[in-house]
Formats: structure tokens, C-alpha cells, sequence
């Protein structure tokens, strides 16, 4: 999980933001806000969706440079896709990230942009990776991302624990973007979270005003 | 298969921010160290890592950074070491001349306003941030906060130096009013413990110290007492 101070210098559009990916007990929960900002002076869009869905239960969510997030996702779909119908089965959560990595590495020198890959399959049940801005490839339980997840290192470390129920998973992935949005000036507007299981996939969208608040707000 | 991406154009930036903001405001400053404090009713209770790097080379594994400006006021010194000691030594000098002429026991907010004169007038020059923490007999237990560039604001709770960062999160969802001296003891050990574990600059023990109208008590959480939070 490095710090992800490169956001500061991209040009042009950028998703200064905050993303998460975090499992539960039966599923996974990934998140983000909903900001793209363009060098931190100016919102281009406070409703962005930063949740792409590459498969029917894998999704990934983006940061740093839009551009190339949109154009690195739109080939990974494509990929994932082929691959799932050659293998006439449900693609592995794995292979998703490890097209991701594939692109973001064999074309580091030109991108900029960092990925969380989270979904289920039938092998392994819901897992996360992280494919960091090198190309870097990390499985862990849960993982934060972006520039407003340095703030909230603290309480995802001190909150988390492993086999969560579906609804303390919410509260805290809930919580730790409304943490984030809250200190970090490049994340904001709503917050996005998908719920990821056997069964389906379940998007929740959070309005500012129906977000946690805390003692100073 | 081979494939060509585009990169996203970086040559034409209508907010290019080199123009609009001076270079010095665009630079990372790393002031490697965790340092807090909390008011709570009847006193304060402030808290700082013991880590002093020089580069990669831990100089001072066991630093004290509470340092004492009077008898119930302390101030967290974060930054450079040199600058932090110089300013802390100047507000010391002049806090006490100040104490002696008024035959009184020092206001925090006086305190704090000397560090802020200090750190304002000198701020091109100067890389500190300090967080003044203490109890007074009109005011109770304060805490003021004067980060670099000089300026001074009351919080209830602060935080500061690069370890801060990664618990803003912890604290913003943590701090409660009303909580009591030990509530306050346990909050700064937690927050410290994590920040010390994601910041390389911060490490060591955890310092605490609660100044109360009765006096100071001090305490040290050595490394494997420290709270751990280890998920892997």
C-alpha cells in the first residue's frame, strides 16, 4: 500500500481520491468516493464513478490519472472477457488482477494509474488485490488506496478485523471514506460502495449529507 | 498482442499549478515524527514518539520531544530538531521573564502566542511545528496549535508532524468530548502506536505526559508494551 503522493503531480484530469476494497464473512465490499479534480484546484466532477465492473463479480475501482485508468479498464474488460469465454467459466479474481498488473506494468513508463481489484469466484470466494502504480501485484484481506487513504491508515489498522458480518463491513468501509473525504481535499461528493457475493452484486450510494459525521463537524 | 495506450496529455494544463503557487509551497516536508495532545477537563494530556532521524540514520532513538516552557505548560516540538530546541529555549526565556513581572503563573494562550511571534516573524527560515499543550487557573487545560507558517489556532484534540498524517482518520472517529484523563492516556497511546507502525520516521517509545492544577505526571509505553494492531 504505498502513499500515493504522485496525484499531486498528474496533469490534467485526475481522481485525487479514495478507494477501498475490504472482505467479509461470505463477500467483499469495495468503495470510493465520487471527486475528479483537476490538479486540486478545480472539481470536474463530483459524481464520478470510479467502480468499473470488468466482470459479472469482479470490479475494480481507479486511481491517479482518469485518462489512463478509463483506457487501461476498457482493455482489461475486453481481455477478461475473452479469456472468460474461452475458459467457459467465471473468470478467477486473480486473472482480473493479473491482466491489470500485465497492462500497468509492461507500460509503466507511460501510465500513471493505480488499481484495487476485488470480486468472488468459486475457487477462492471473495478476495482483493492491489496493483500498485510499477505494477506491483499484493493480495491481502483488505486494502486502501489513493491520496485521501493516507488518512485514514490509522483507522482502517486499529478498526479491521477478518471475518466481519456483512453489516459491520459496511459500517467500516462507510466510516473510513467518510474519514477520508473528510481530511483529504481531492476526495468528496458521494460515497459508492458495491457488495460483492455469491449471490449478486449490490451497489449502495451514500449522499454527503447521509454520511457519518464526528465530534467536530 | 500487441497494443498502443494513450497517455493522457501532459504538456497542455490551462492550471498548470507552477504557475499559481510558489515552489517552496509544492515541496513534500517530511518533519518525521508523531506528536499530539488532548484537552480534557481539569488538564491536558500531550503524547510524542522518540525517534530523531538524520537522513535514514535514527540519531536519537529515546528523544524526549515534551519539552517543559513552564511549570504546567509543555509544547510538542516537531520539525527540525535545531529550529524546534532554539524557539523552544527563546519562548522559555521569555515566558519566564513575563511569569516573574506579572507574579503570576502564565496563561497557555501566552505561551502559545509567543511560539506563534517566533514562527511567524522567522518563517522563511524556520521548519518547525509545534503544538503548546498546559493548564491554567483561567482557562483550564488547552491546547494550541502553531504549524509551520506561524499561524495559531485552540483545538480540543491536534496532531502533527509526518507521522500524523496516517491518524487523522483514528482521530477524527475516536476523540470524544468529556472523556477523562485516562480515556485521553489510552486514546494517545493508541494513536500513537499506529502512527509510529505506517510512519518510517516515527518510532521508538511512546512519550505521555498529563499536566493537571496538581502537576505533571509522565509515563512511558515502551516498544513491546505498545498496543499492537498487526492484521497480516
Amino acid at each position: 500500500m504505498e502513499i500515493d503522493f504522485m496525484d499531486s503531480q498528474i496533469k490534467g484530469v485526475s481522481t485525487g481520491t479514495t478507494i477501498l476494497a475490504v472482505t467479509f464473512n461470505g463477500g467483499v465490499i469495495i468503495g470510493s468516493d465520487s471527486r475528479a479534480s483537476i490538479g486540486g484546484y478545480y472539481v470536474s466532477s463530483k459524481t464520478i464513478n470510479k467502480l468499473i465492473q470488468v466482470h459479472d463479480r469482479i470490479f475494480c475501482c481507479i486511481a491517479g490519472s482518469l485518462a489512463d485508468a478509463q483506457a487501461v479498464t476498457k482493455a482489461a474488460k475486453f481481455q477478461i472477457s475473452f479469456h472468460s469465454i474461452q475458459m467457459e467459466s467465471p473468470p478467477l479474481v486473480k486473472a482480473a488482477a493479473s491482466v491489470l498488473k500485465e497492462l500497468c506494468y509492461n507500460n509503466k513508463e507511460e501510465l500513471q494509474a493505480g488499481f484495487i481489484t476485488a470480486g468472488w469466484d468459486r475457487k477462492k470466494g471473495p478476495q482483493v488485490y492491489t496493483v500498485a502504480l510499477g505494477g506491483m501485484l499484493l493480495s491481502q484481506p483488505f486494502t486502501i488506496g489513493g491520496s485521501g487513504s493516507t488518512y485514514i491508515y490509522g483507522y482502517a489498522d486499529a478498526k479491521y478485523k477478518p471475518d466481519m458480518s456483512r453489516e459491520e463491513c459496511l459500517q467500516f468501509a462507510t466510516n473510513a471514506l467518510a474519514l477520508a473525504m473528510g481530511r483529504d481535499n481531492v476526495s468528496g461528493g458521494v460515497a459508492h460502495l458495491v457488495v460483492i457475493t455469491e449471490e449478486g452484486v449490490e451497489h449502495v450510494v451514500i449522499p454527503g449529507d447521509k454520511l457519518p459525521k464526528f465530534h467536530d463537524e | 498482442m500487441a497494443a498502443v495506450y494513450m497517455s493522457a496529455n501532459r504538456s497542455e494544463n490551462a492550471f498548470s499549478t507552477v504557475d499559481l503557487v510558489p515552489e517552496w509551497a509544492q515541496e513534500e516536508v517530511s518533519t518525521g515524527t508523531t506528536i499530539m495532545a488532548v484537552e480534557f477537563d481539569g488538564g491536558v494530556v500531550i503524547g510524542a514518539d522518540s525517534r530523531t532521524t538524520t537522513g535514514a540514520y535514527i540519531a536519537n532513538r529515546v528523544t524526549d520531544k515534551l519539552t517543559p516552557i513552564h511549570d504546567r505548560i509543555f509544547c510538542c516540538r516537531s520539525g527540525s530538531a535545531a529550529d524546534t530546541q532554539a524557539v523552544a529555549d527563546i519562548v522559555t526565556y521569555q515566558l519566564g521573564f513575563h511569569s516573574i513581572e506579572l507574579d503570576e503563573p502564565p496563561l497557555v494562550q501566552t505561551a502559545a502566542n509567543l511560539f506563534k511571534q517566533t514562527c511567524y516573524r522567522y518563517r522563511e527560515e524556520l521548519m518547525a511545528g509545534i503544538i503548546v499543550a498546559g493548564w491554567d487557573k483561567r482557562r483550564g487545560g488547552q491546547v494550541y496549535t502553531v504549524p509551520m507558517g506561524g499561524m495559531i489556532v485552540r483545538q480540543p484534540v491536534s496532531v502533527g508532524g509526518s507521522g500524523s498524517s496516517y491518524i487523522y482518520g483514528f482521530m477524527d472517529s475516536n476523540y470524544k468530548p468529556g472523556m477523562t484523563k485516562e480515556e485521553c492516556l489510552h486514546f494517545c497511546t493508541q494513536a500513537l502506536a499506529l502512527a509510529m507502525e505506517r510512519d518510517g520516521s516515527s518510532g521508538g517509545v511512546a512519550r505521555l505526559a498529563a499536566i493537571t492544577e496538581e502537576g505533571l505526571e509522565r509515563r512511558v509505553v515502551l516498544g513491546n508494551q505498545l498496543p499492537k494492531f498487526s492484521n497480516a
